[in-house]
């Protein structure tokens, strides 16, 4: 087994040929950036269980393995692609292999002019302005560990952008496939979407692997809602049950805009999920919704902060937790309203239901409170099914099983429901299903 | 809000605490510094027997290897435990046989706190252990607790008579590994209560001591041991004022409950401490550890604390629930005003099959100060059908205080049924209004809205504390509104 300090030299001792494998990129501006990550990174030691952002997680697992950071482009047909799809619905669709931009899994629908769906890559080379205005703009925090490494090795990832006033109705549909071969290897997308003033998109993140291997994902995305815009984001995790899924995401809502997030995660063996969304003008509102459903010795971890630093903003945060097995779930959730960040409402939800007597949930509903004119709650319950409701649907000719699937399907629900696009909610509906009807 | 209003409100904030006075008596006083010499010469001085001086010592070296924590929610400059006097009595010990002997001096001091003694001995049933300083100067009550072996006395002096009681129960529920300031108490304690109702006894009336700092730049480590033995009751007050000193006076207690079978401990508190001036400065750090534990099966340890004083409350009174259905109770209200900082909160640990808790915290935070709750609910992994149902409100006074909630909730055993909600929110401007409309000015409008909030807290304190403790809430309040 590797030692923590060894893991930090391996990375490092990769750079060099990664900067090899970005060919003509190293002299870019970007690069630079990529640089100073890499020397941050260098300063920073794993995070450990004595830290209280890492308290209930144990990181071990991952750092038991090598992960190599240089991949090889694999070919993946698109039959492999299609069972992952949303019905028969039409959605534009970019498709990521091992984080690397696949065209010919991708195609694009009915994109209006100065609208960009496309591969960071491609615009990092193309210096498109966008990217560098807010490239590592909001994921920049040099003391975290692996958002550091990410951004040392930032190579590829999706990149969104609607210029003001542009409508984008069809869902973009966003397709991470992680396909190993011999190696471990680390993938380590990195997204960037932005949405300017009066513009609406739906964005999916999909995290996929149709394999049982192990992996490492540590991806960043970096979410910017200017003025008025409406931004929907649904992030479905359905890595390989042995793999690793890290990932950050920052939202920056300026005024008036509207940013809905739905967590759906059910794969990986640790999985970990930062989210932190940030009010920097009035009149805003932000919706956090999240379902976990773990089972065997998963980990699922969710820190979320919601920063009200502007007054008259909204913020709504339900996350769902269905434990199995010696599953174990973390949820921290903090709601920080700021001094005069005065006539704020945040609501924060957290529910948890243990299926088996070895799963394990720690909850910690946080609120940090400067001002006084506000309204603020949260709430937290952990339970297992209710014996009287199972009993009232068997004594109704119901099987145990039936019984069980019709309890947890109706506490997973709602949290479902507030997606928009119906052929995604059937696809949820029957992942829950899947999970617990077996 | 109108001027006059506001000049009312500026006038009654800048009044001054009311309690504030020194009473000027000789101390025996230890030089300042801790070593091991110190530690020996405190427990000589004390009559200690070699045991006791020995836990000190072994607490005192494991102190020596811990730092002081810094993960909470408050900010203190560095404190300079070599700065601090450990031990500091009143000239005037040995004990008294009656109250005429007591120097008079004193007992005006405990007249200016509202503390009759005489009168409190004969009306209202209430046995005082009243505590100057470090050492217990008069006993009331005594010989009728005795009749029914109930101990209520010194901590020193249940070290001299009942030493294996102490032996037995001291540290077991706070070792003195346990934390920093714990530990620093283990080494150092100078006195205390030590409570034990034999069993099958109800204590008859409701016990209490007095605790006062009064030397300057003297720490008070208070060490209070309660054993409530099969079946006993027993209900105990604490309630505190202090004078007003401008250096910071470091006060690191701790308390232990013990519970055996079927019986029920009761510990209310009313800390009044001084919290400091209006810019923050002076004010006591009031460093706590509490726990106690459930030993016996439906054994039930209930915590109310009213704590308006301090310029830093850090303390969470916890329950260890070990025995099956044993039950857990906390109720607090935390007031903070001006500059004061708060950090408190509990911890419920779940261990025992059907054991239950509930917690429910209200604080208040006013001027420039922050209010934290930070709480713990564990339910161990063989606590079948565990309950908690927590709740922490929150209620701000003003645009410049803080109000903070940090639940940690840790769940190991899928049986348990646990609950937690928060809320934050202001005092109504038409709540004000509808009682300004009724002839009711705003400041008293405020205190009857605050004491309505407080209200499912106080109504678990004995009738003679709940009085004291509106009283208190209101002064605390006073010139918050705005």
């Amino acid at each position: 087994m590797e030692n923590i300090t060894d893991i930090k030299k391996y990375f490092i001792n990769q750079f060099d040929e990664f900067e090899k494998s970005l060919n003509g990129e190293k002299t870019s501006e970007f690069h630079q950036v990529r640089k100073e990550a890499l020397s941050n990174f260098s300063k920073l030691s794993v995070p450990t269980q004595k830290d209280e952002e890492w308290k209930h997680t144990n990181l071990s697992p991952l750092l038991k393995h090598n992960f190599s950071t240089l991949v090889h482009k694999e070919n993946v047909s698109s039959e492999v692609i299609t069972n992952f799809l949303f019905d028969k619905t039409e959605h534009s669709l970019l498709v990521f292999v091992n984080g690397i931009f696949s065209p010919e899994l991708s195609r694009l629908i009915e994109i209006p002019k100065g609208v960009v769906i496309g591969s960071l890559a491609e615009s990092l080379k193309n210096n498109h302005p966008i990217v560098k205005k807010y490239l590592g703009k909001y994921a920049k925090d040099e003391n975290l560990f692996f958002t550091t490494l990410n951004t040392a090795f930032t190579k590829d990832g999706a990149f969104v952008y609607i210029p003001e006033s542009k409508v984008i109705e069809i869902p973009i549909h966003i397709i991470f496939y992680t396909k190993t071969g011999s190696e471990k290897i680390i993938t380590q997308p990195r997204n960037l979407f932005v949405a300017g003033r009066n513009s609406q998109v739906t964005i999916i993140e999909h995290y996929i692997s149709d394999e049982e291997n192990i992996y490492f994902t540590n991806a960043v995305t970096e979410i910017v809602a200017d003025q008025n815009a409406i931004v929907d984001h649904i992030k479905l995790q359905e890595e390989s049950k042995k793999s690793f899924h890290i990932a950050r995401m920052e939202v920056d809502q300026e005024r008036s805009s509207n940013f809905s997030s739905h967590l759906i995660s059910h794969g990986a063996e640790i999985s970990r999920n930062d989210f932190n969304a940030r009010f920097n003008d009035e009149g805003s509102e932000c919706i956090l919704n999240g379902l976990f459903m773990i089972g065997d010795e998963q980990l699922f971890d969710a820190h979320t902060m919601i920063d009200h630093a502007k007054p008259l903003c909204n913020s709504h945060e339900h996350y769902k937790g269905i434990l199995q097995d010696k599953s174990k779930g973390v949820f921290n959730g903090k709601v920080m309203v700021r001094r005069d960040a005065q006539k704020t409402n945040a609501f924060q939800e957290n529910n948890t239901i243990l299926l088996s007597d070895d799963a394990v949930i720690n909850t910690k509903p946080q609120l940090e409170i400067f001002a006084d004119d506000v309204k603020c709650s949260h709430g937290a319950t952990i339970g297992k099914l209710n014996d009287e409701a199972k009993f009232y649907l068997k004594s109704r000719g119901i099987g145990e099983k039936s019984a069980m699937a019709i309890l947890i399907n109706a506490f997973a629900i709602d949290v479902i429901t507030s997606i928009k696009i119906p052929s995604v909610r059937n696809y949820l509906e029957n992942i829950i299903a899947k999970q617990f009807i077996g | 809000m109108s001027t006059t209003e506001t000049q009312k409100i500026e006038e009654l904030a800048n009044k001054e605490y009311e309690f504030g006075f020194v009473t000027d008596i000789e101390s025996d006083t230890l030089p300042k510094g801790l070593n091991e010499d110190i530690i020996r010469q405190l427990s000589a001085k004390k009559q200690e027997p070699e045991w006791m001086t020995e836990w000190r010592l072994k607490a005192y070296r494991h102190w020596l290897t811990m730092e002081e924590p810094h993960w909470s929610n408050v900010t203190f400059p560095p404190i300079d435990y070599q700065d601090i006097s450990y031990y500091s009595a009143p000239k005037s010990t040995p004990k008294y046989k009656s109250l005429d002997e007591v120097d008079p001096e004193l007992l005006n001091t405990y007249k200016k706190l509202g503390i009759p003694l005489e009168e409190q001995k004969i009306l209202a049933g209430v046995a005082v252990d009243a505590v100057f300083d470090s050492v217990s100067v008069a006993t009331t009550f005594k010989d009728k607790l005795n009749e029914m072996g109930i101990i209520f006395c010194s901590f020193s002096e249940a070290i001299r008579e009942h030493p294996d009681l102490v032996k037995k129960y001291l540290g077991s529920v706070v070792p003195y590994t346990d934390n920093y300031y714990a530990t620093l108490n283990s080494a150092v304690f100078s006195d205390g209560s030590f409570v034990y109702i034999p069993k099958g006894v109800r204590c008859p009336m409701e016990l209490s001591t007095y605790f006062r700092i009064n030397a300057a730049n003297t720490g008070q480590f208070e060490r209070t041991l309660i054993i409530a033995d099969d079946n006993a009751y027993v209900s105990y007050l604490e309630g505190c004022t202090a004078p007003m000193r401008d250096e910071n006076q470091l006060h690191a207690a701790v308390v232990e409950l013990v519970a055996l079978e079927n019986s029920q401990i009761k510990y209310s508190t009313v800390q009044n401490w001084y919290p400091g001036d209006k810019d923050g400065k002076g004010g006591i750090y009031n460093f706590v550890t509490k726990r106690g534990a459930c030993r016996g099966t439906n054994s039930k340890i209930s915590w109310t604390q009213v704590e308006t004083g301090s310029a830093i409350t850090w303390k969470y009174p916890s329950c260890i629930l070990q025995g099956d259905n044993s039950i857990g109770e906390f109720y607090s209200v935390a007031v903070t005003n001006n500059m004061q900082q708060a950090d408190t909160g509990t911890k419920m640990i779940h261990l025992g099959k059907n054991t239950r808790s509930t917690i429910v915290s209200k604080g208040i935070s006013a001027g420039r100060s922050n209010n934290s709750y930070r709480g713990l609910v564990r339910v161990g992994k063989k606590a079948e059908n565990a309950r908690n149902f927590s709740q922490c409100d929150s209620l701000l006074l003003g645009d410049k205080c803080g109000a903070h909630t940090f639940p940690y909730i840790e769940i190991d055993n899928p049986t348990a049924q646990v609950e937690h909600e928060a809320t934050t929110s202001k005092i109504g401007e038409d709540q004000i209004f509808y009682l300004n409309q009724r002839g009711i000015s705003t400041e008293d409008a405020v205190s009857l809205i605050v004491n309505g909030y407080c209200k499912e807290v106080f109504k678990e304190l004995p009738m003679e504390f709940a009085v004291e403790a509106q009283k208190l809430l209101s002064i605390s309040l006073e010139g918050s509104v705005g």
